[in-house]
């Protein structure tokens, strides 16, 4: 790989950034406000409830957690769908770029756009709501981690749902955290879940995140083996979307979609 | 150099169109063999055979939807051939995408550079795409060549289609090609801008030892810039040879009486593509 056209992907989406508020401002707008919501939530019920539980640091930090996810995926996404906006692709994929340096482009960009919300949300969290972040120390690397890397695989899986279906299959690709959300258990223990749904909890590395974060919360320490499990699952996924991505690639290399792409479609 | 008439059109044992005869040393920016596209039962390209020398101009002509686009989109890499073989420099595509494609760049109106962009940005964006060492200063040189400082900040959407024929042309420049594609390169441009292009283009094209394949329906313009063009009708090369030489041995008035004819032929029987020896020709490269 060369670091040149890997640089040319990042830095086509800064000049983008730099020159458009209407790109800066979902950054930070939309986590901002999941922050300030689910920040007032969680210390209404801290008023209410009397479990002991403090939900500041078990629903607010879950949240945050998940709004980080949600960004790293739209941010690999977003670079993407640049491409897709301007009809870009005979342009860029008639240079020498590699897909591998194409994806790993896109992901730089995630990387990039996903730490600009998460300090956006760190510091509300914690000026606003006293959220104990830092509280939770090393293990938010783990943490962090699983659920990037995981952003990361799902970013580029959108981004091959685009480009096999057309532009118009971007409806579909925002409501996907949505979907999965429920299955994870971003707000609730897995156990609260049937089985099937469990089950289906299990293959989804963020899942790993949310129980021991709840588990640390509460107490009761972690579980090194689960969270070592969704980093494997969340690395395994990225190699299944570096695959599904490539093979559309070619799909659309061999078909004509490629280089007619305005069609949506071909044969 | 002696070179036949009548193009390989892909059946084996005919003379392959613009590649030199055994022997004959030449150094080909591109060579095409056998190459085909099949959409389902649609034919857009029937197993054609050619080759573009360095230096060299050839025009590639032939009716609407005969497969020029669909061509070249083979030879960007952009669009797998559903048979055949394309070499850049002498490095086949097929298995060698990146070095293949490292010296060849194009410029297409269906491919417009991402509007949002600026004129700087663009050619930042491409020059790291198509990995140039020393990208900042070779924009700065692009932009001094085809007159482009001035609109350095603006947005390539805003540009005149001039304007963006010639953003185009630089970017199109920037990674030093030996092969250039360029579709329809005059196709919006009014006829002192299409002229001034052709010049800088043909300067380019002697100064840098270029290959060039060029698609145009200005026949005009093709008799003035090609050292050679290759007619293209139904996703076969019907002809081939000198543009200005082949109407006069063809029996027409003018290449487009010659364009007009071909193209209206049925195909399979083109009396002109039989007739008529292979005439003699400049050499690659020289000034009409
Ligand atoms: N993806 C596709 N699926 C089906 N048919 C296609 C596809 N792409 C191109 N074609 C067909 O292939 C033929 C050749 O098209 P092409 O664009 O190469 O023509 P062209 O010579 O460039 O024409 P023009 O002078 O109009 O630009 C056309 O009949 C076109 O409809
Ligand atoms: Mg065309």
């Amino acid at each position: 790989m060369n670091l040149r056209p890997i640089a040319a992907i990042a830095l086509r989406q800064f000049y983008l950034l730099r020159s458009s508020p209407t790109r800066v401002l979902p950054m930070i707008a939309w986590v901002a406000i999941d922050i300030i919501l689910w920040g007032f939530i969680s210390r209404y019920l801290n008023t209410v409830a009397s479990t002991g539980v403090n939900f500041i640091s078990s629903l607010l930090g879950a949240v945050l957690f998940w709004d980080f996810f949600t960004r790293v995926m739209q941010g690999v996404t977003m670079a993407f769908f640049e491409d897709v906006w301007s009809r870009n692709f005979i342009n860029v994929f008639a240079t020498p770029l590699l897909i591998s340096e194409y994806l790993t482009g896109l992901v730089l960009t995630g990387i990039a756009t996903s730490l600009v919300g998460l300090i956006v949300m760190l510091v509300l969290a914690t000026w606003l709501f006293g959220l104990p972040f830092f509280s939770l120390g090393v293990l938010l690397l783990p943490f962090l981690l699983v659920l990037f890397l995981f952003g990361i695989a799902l970013g580029v899986l959108a981004s091959a749902m685009v480009l096999r279906l057309g532009p118009a299959s971007e409806w579909l690709v925002w409501p996907i955290p949505a979907l999965l959300s429920p299955f994870v258990g971003v707000f609730y223990p897995l156990s609260t879940l049937p089985a099937w749904m469990r089950a289906v909890g299990h293959l989804l590395p963020p899942s790993y995140v949310f129980e021991n974060m709840r588990s640390v919360v509460g107490g009761h320490g972690y579980s090194g083996s689960g969270l070592l499990t969704g980093i494997a699952l969340a690395l395994l996924d990225i190699l299944l979307a570096a695959w599904l991505f490539t093979s559309i690639y070619r799909y659309a290399v061999r078909s004509g979609l490629l280089a007619r792409y305005a069609a949506e479609s071909v044969s | 150099m002696n070179v036949p008439a009548l193009a390989g059109a892909g059946h084996a044992g005919l003379p392959i169109a613009g590649v030199a005869t055994p022997g004959v040393a030449a150094d080909y920016a591109l060579r095409a063999d056998g190459l085909r596209k099949n959409y389902g039962s649609t034919v857009a390209v029937d197993g054609i055979s050619f080759g573009v020398r360095a230096g060299e101009i050839v025009g590639l002509l032939g009716p609407n939807g005969a497969g020029k686009t669909t061509t070249i989109n083979m030879v960007l890499g952009v669009l797998q051939p559903s048979a055949g073989d394309i070499r850049i420099e002498g490095v086949e595509l097929a298995r060698h995408r990146s070095r293949a494609l490292a010296h060849t760049n194009f410029t297409a109106v269906y491919a417009a550079l991402p509007g949002n962009l600026t004129v700087y940005q663009n050619l930042r964006f491409f020059s790291l795409l198509y990995d140039v060492p020393a990208g900042v200063s070779r924009i700065e040189q692009l932009l001094d060549e085809f007159d482009l400082r001035r609109l350095r900040n603006t947005r390539s959407g805003v540009l005149s289609s001039g304007e963006q024929t010639r953003l185009a042309l630089a970017k199109a420049m920037v990674n030093e090609p030996r092969l250039l594609l360029l579709d329809e390169p005059t196709a919006s441009l009014d006829p002192s801008a299409a002229d001034l292009i052709r010049s800088r283009i043909r300067a380019m094209a002697v100064r840098t030892d270029c290959g060039i394949l060029w698609t145009s329906h200005n026949m005009y313009e093709v008799e003035e810039i090609c050292d050679r063009v290759l007619f293209l009708s139904r996703g076969r090369i019907l002809l081939e040879g000198d543009p200005r030489s082949l109407p006069h041995a063809h029996g027409a008035s003018s290449l487009e009486e010659l364009f007009i004819r071909l193209a209206r032929e049925p195909l399979g029987s083109a009396p002109a593509a039989a007739a008529a020896p292979a005439p003699k020709r400049d050499a690659p490269g020289a000034a009409p």
